[in-house]
């Protein structure tokens, strides 16, 4: 059995979804988004953080691998140009770490995929698709080139796929 | 909860001055009816004379990149050059052009067409023979009829062998008024 998250997952590795262009992206999201920002800093703040995390979104849209879970992505971005709002302001506000939907480190969320594969592959396939990082982030994480985590999560991935096929 | 047109606006200048914005469209205004105008990094991609929805978007990103964003500052030069070619102030355009995504054929029709000068007109035939394909002249009109840069490109200065206007992509109303303007009909 799957979680919910390990399977959303499991759906991105096997279909690569298009992209779509950044205006029906930026149409479809800049209301929640606002939403959000407006909630979390109040209505004078917000617009400066709204500007900041689209212009975020727009230089890391040309690298998106898919254009799966857009919604949650943006959204990340924005909570994560709100901290930095609220940090810059010296607020005390707590920072919570997001956790999957039963509470499960997203490590353990994919265990049911990625078990068994070697160990650099399987931290490069959990970083990848249970973290959303890029593959400089992951690279960092790994000690290895960019190209090296890019390869190890390709790989990775191709593993689980014929497995799930023969299964 | 709505966005600020002026938020809104100071996003979309934003984007385009950094420079991470692939294609910038926007509608501008002409004689002719509203123009859509789209800017890659590479030069002018499209011109149109309809509305371009969603698929049309997808189409621009398809060779530009996924940055598609309407954006008034990207279209600035190309709204300028067609204000003052629409006021008989330029005859030649100074743009450069994306043709990525095109066939080397229709590059080759589009490039011999971009020479046509403003004022005269040629036929299907001779841009054909042109581009060594005498007998392509059927070819040449479907290129003329999909061009993606008319006005620009101008393939309102193409007619028939007899010097019957025969077709035009954004209609005869608007082939007749471009070859008006440029004098060749009076």
């Amino acid at each position: 059995m799957l979680t919910n998250r390990a399977r959303a997952a499991l759906i991105t590795m096997m279909h690569t979804v298009a992209i779509p262009p950044f205006e029906l992206f930026y149409e479809e999201h800049r209301a929640e988004v606002m939403r959000l920002l407006r909630r979390r800093l109040g209505r004078e703040r917000a617009d400066d953080a709204f500007q900041e995390t689209f212009l975020r979104a727009l230089q890391a849209y040309a690298r998106l691998d898919h254009g799966e879970h857009l919604r949650a992505w943006v959204l990340t971005i924005a909570r994560n140009v709100a901290i930095d709002v609220v940090r810059r302001t010296r607020s005390t506000e707590e920072v919570v770490e997001p956790a999957g939907e039963d509470g499960l480190a997203a490590y353990d969320d994919l265990a049911p995929l990625t078990d068994g594969l070697p160990p650099k592959e399987r931290a490069a396939v959990v970083l990848r698709y249970g973290y959303d990082l890029s593959y400089d982030q992951i690279a960092h994480a790994l000690g290895s080139s960019a190209d090296a985590a890019r390869q190890a999560t390709s790989t990775g991935v191709r593993r689980i796929r014929t497995r799930r096929i023969e299964q | 909860m709505t966005v600020s047109p002026d938020l809104d606006r100071r996003f979309r200048e934003a984007a385009s001055s950094l420079g991470l914005v692939d294609l910038g469209y926007d509608v501008i205004d002409s004689p002719v009816g509203p123009l859509f105008v789209g800017v890659s990094t590479k030069g002018l991609a499209a011109l149109s004379f309809h509305q371009q929805d969603d698929s049309d978007l997808e189409r621009l990103a398809s060779f530009a990149g996924p940055r598609v964003l309407r954006s008034p500052r990207a279209v600035d030069q190309v709204r300028r050059e067609l204000d003052e070619y629409f006021a008989r102030r330029r005859r030649i355009f100074d743009l450069s052009l994306d043709l990525r995504g095109l066939a080397p054929f229709t590059i080759s029709v589009l490039d011999a067409l971009g020479k046509v000068p403003f004022g005269e007109t040629t036929t299907y035939g001779a841009l054909a023979a042109r581009v060594g394909r005498p007998r392509a002249a059927r070819a040449v009109g479907t290129v003329m009829n999909r061009n993606r840069i008319p006005i620009v490109l101008p393939c309102h200065r193409v007619v028939g062998s007899t010097g019957a206007l025969v077709g035009y992509g954004g209609g005869l109303d608007r082939k007749v008024a471009l070859l008006e303007l440029e004098g060749v009909l009076l």
